[in-house]
């Protein structure tokens, strides 16, 4: 470990690394939290934690990066010899690479039985003790160069995998009573949450043993992972999904709240005589200041085509999910999705459905196959412009989304252009980096001629261009 | 107000308020670093009961301002009484200046006071609270600066008020839109998400007299259950409060299929919602 310094160097070192995750800590919010070091039980780790966030994160997104980092800075214990939860105590002698296989291992039977115990009983304490002995036990890995020895979070899961306790749990949480339906749900729901924590507290202690070794400024650099709003849409992982999804709602919460009130700060409509004579009477019935009748909000047409293959999927899903977050926003949408062959999918999308379920519908029952399943943006927009071109008016707005990679076949850019010049206004969203734009089978500066073409990578781009949009 | 953190949290349960530690924390910074308190999080998780329960704890009044769209300063800060100047006016005498009238009418008498500038003027302990800051337009936000960072409103025909004994104030909202990095400067925060089931049930036991434990424990491991899944809107806090009430009330002890099947509208309240559910949750229909 690093010299230890005193309590302003870490805090300064602390502050620095919020800053280099992404967090903005102005100069008095820093004052702030050292004012509140001063008043508060430093030796209670929840309690620090709490000042410091409260003076500190100012945006909840923010919450999980500003935990890593605090994790990283303030440690729940030091040292590498944390007593474990077995009888010896202490780390594993080697690699586990060498270790007898699970079932032949007593003592990591003896771990897991404990492990099962207090995932059981939900004690927090004893998870976090166990997810301490158990990366010191099951998680060391050689490092990079010979003789050196590292630790993982992955190795410790591998060896320990909590995931396969649930159904010793469940049983044991449900035992005597009838299985299926409400009881086992939410025994299942509570149970998973622990499970969850378990390889948080795993993930938090291999990052902390990791600090101790090469300082808590290297592992900070890599460990914080980006928010919500800036995950990428396109590499996010199944949780990092979910988090998106609930991430949503409240997006587009935020996106109307915000749309009516520039709507009806926008234009001032006709003069409202009645009212303006009431609010003259304050100022002697002179009529000062003016009231008027708010303007009749126009609304945006929508026609958006879809690339639903495999490699764009999630930002398809993501993006007609806001969309239909925000229906009030919109006249009507038309909703088309292609891969080979292109289907109107609208239908799925009725008010009052279940949005998840109707965009899992879309991938699996409309007819958007043809061949191979590969994209083949020529032939869709080459069936779009012979049926369905009537979708397409003078107030319509047209939106595509897809990665303009259409596997070496025609773009049919004939077509994307006849429909471009019937709209009103089109925009293609491309969910790929600008910069591997055009390279391999992408033809994104093609269509780029004729559509405008705009990145939109994460929830915070999508936002953005749907605002823009209304 | 509080001596310790510890000391808020034990006097706020006091006061009905079952705070966690990062909660009476932020509390107690807020109090003894005198600075405004933030509190954001999902609707009905108890961000206004805070402010309440501290005023109870405290015996402080609360004020309470209400923002919603259009607030503008003469409903937060302050207003001249425009009739009572305007018969002043002309109940003066004819021979009297206009200078003396002038300073006549721009005094204490002709001001009405709204919420910010009464919480401030109190000599007794006070909490204000300015509930769903997040309503409210831009221009209200930089009014609110100068009464949160120096507690003083400058009233320019009459100077400046300043606080005799500063207020603890406490900004609730939604998140409905982003507020400015100024005000958020200017805050401590404190982010109250839904509780955990132990804390769910400890707080329904507190909250509904006369509910059996075993019940109360269904009720919040349901509700987290709820929470879990995908839905449009999760049930709340204050809903698994009434939740608790409308099964007592109805004198079921046990929660299990049919008896949520039976209630489930008390808690979710789009259709979408409740669909998903009776089919997540495989409940009779």
């Amino acid at each position: 470990m690093s010299t230890p310094g005193n309590l302003v160097d870490r805090h300064v070192d602390f502050v620095e690394a919020l800053r280099r995750a992404g967090l903005s800590v102005s100069v008095a919010e820093d004052l702030d939290a050292a004012t509140a070091l001063g008043v508060v039980d430093l030796a209670d780790r929840t309690q620090l934690r709490a000042a410091y966030a409260a003076a500190l994160v100012k945006r909840q997104t923010q919450r999980a990066a500003f935990d890593t980092v605090f994790d990283l800075y303030f440690p729940a214990v030091l040292g590498m010899d944390v007593p474990g939860a077995g009888g010896t105590g202490g780390d594993a002698p080697g690699p586990s690479e060498t270790a007898p296989p699970p079932h032949r291992d007593p003592e990591l039977a003896q771990f897991r039985a404990q492990l099962q115990a207090a995932l059981q009983a939900g004690d927090q304490e004893g998870l976090a003790r166990l997810a301490r002995g158990g990366v010191g036990r099951y998680g060391v890995v050689s490092g990079r160069t010979p003789g050196t020895q590292t630790w993982s979070r992955y190795a410790t899961l591998n060896r320990v995998s909590p995931r396969t306790l649930l159904a010793a749990l469940l049983e044991e949480a449900l035992y005597g009573q009838e299985r299926g339906g409400l009881a086992e749900r939410v025994a299942r729901t509570t149970l998973e949450a622990r499970i969850a924590r378990f390889e948080q507290l795993v993930e938090t202690e291999v990052q902390r043993r990791l600090a101790e070794e090469s300082g808590a400024e290297r592992v900070a650099e890599t460990a914080v992972r980006p928010s919500v709003e800036r995950l990428d849409l396109l590499s996010a992982t199944k949780q990092d999904l979910a988090a998106i999804r609930r991430e949503i709602q409240p997006l587009a919460r935020r996106l109307a709240a915000r749309l009516t009130v520039e709507q009806r700060r926008g234009r001032r409509g006709p003069l409202d005589f009645r009212r303006t004579i009431r609010a003259s009477l304050s100022s002697g019935g002179i009529p000062m200041q003016t009231v008027h009748r708010p303007r009749r909000p126009t609304k945006t047409d929508l026609v958006i085509l879809c690339d639903v293959s495999e490699s764009v999927t999630a930002f398809a899903h993501f993006t007609l999910l806001l969309v239909y977050a925000l229906r009030e926003q919109f006249t009507r949408v038309r909703v088309f999705a292609f891969v080979d062959d292109l289907d109107e999918v609208t239908d799925y999308f009725r008010p009052g459905t279940d949005l998840v379920e109707a965009v899992t519908r879309v991938g699996s029952e409309a007819k958007v196959r043809r061949w191979y399943g590969r994209t083949d943006y020529g032939r869709a927009f080459g069936v779009f412009a012979e049926r369905h071109l009537d979708a397409i008016t003078s107030r319509t707005s047209l939106l595509i989304l897809g990665d303009a990679r259409s596997n070496y076949g025609d773009p049919s850019i004939g077509a994307l252009r006849a429909m471009t010049e019937r709209a009103r206004r089109a925009y293609w969203l491309n969910p790929e980096r600008r910069a591997i734009w055009d390279t391999g089978d992408s033809c994104a500066s093609q269509m780029d001629e004729v559509v405008p073409m705009v990145e939109c990578r994460n929830l915070a781009q999508l936002g953005a261009f749907v605002r823009d949009l209304v | 107000m509080f001596a310790s953190p510890d000391d808020a949290r034990t006097r706020l349960a006091a006061a009905g308020y079952l705070a966690d530690t990062a909660t009476a924390t932020t509390v107690f910074l807020a109090a003894r670093l005198e600075r405004p308190l933030l509190v954001e999080g999902p609707a009905g998780v108890g961000k206004t009961e805070l402010a309440k329960a501290v005023a109870a704890t405290t015996a402080a009044e609360l004020i309470r301002l209400q923002c919603y769209e259009g607030l503008d300063e003469s409903r937060a800060l302050y207003e001249w009484n425009y009739k009572k100047q305007l018969l002043r006016i002309q109940a003066a005498p004819s021979d009297q200046a206009w200078e003396q009238t002038h300073d006549d009418i721009f005094t204490e008498e002709f001001l009405l006071t709204r919420p910010l500038l009464a919480a401030i003027r109190r000599a007794e302990p006070t909490v204000l609270l300015v509930d769903e800051i997040d309503k409210t337009d831009v221009e209200v936000e930089a009014l609110l600066l100068e009464v949160l960072s120096d507690f003083q409103v400058t009233i320019p025909e009459m100077g400046t008020v300043a606080a005799t004994r500063r207020p603890f104030v406490v900004l609730t909202s939604n998140a409905n839109r982003e507020l400015s990095e100024a005000l958020k400067r200017r805050c401590l925060y404190l982010y109250i998400d839904y509780p955990d089931a132990e804390r769910e049930r400890d707080i329904l036991l507190e909250r509904v007299p006369g509910l059996p434990s075993a019940l109360a424990e269904q009720v919040a491991r349901a509700a987290a259950t709820l929470r879990a899944l995908e839905l449009k809107k999760s049930p709340s806090l204050a809903e698994s409060i009434d939740w608790a009430r409308t099964l007592l009330a109805l004198g079921i002890e046990h929660l299990d299929d049919t008896a949520m099947a039976a209630t489930l509208g008390v808690v979710l309240k789009h259709v979408a919602d409740h669909t998903r559910a009776v089919k997540e949750l495989d409940l009779p229909v």
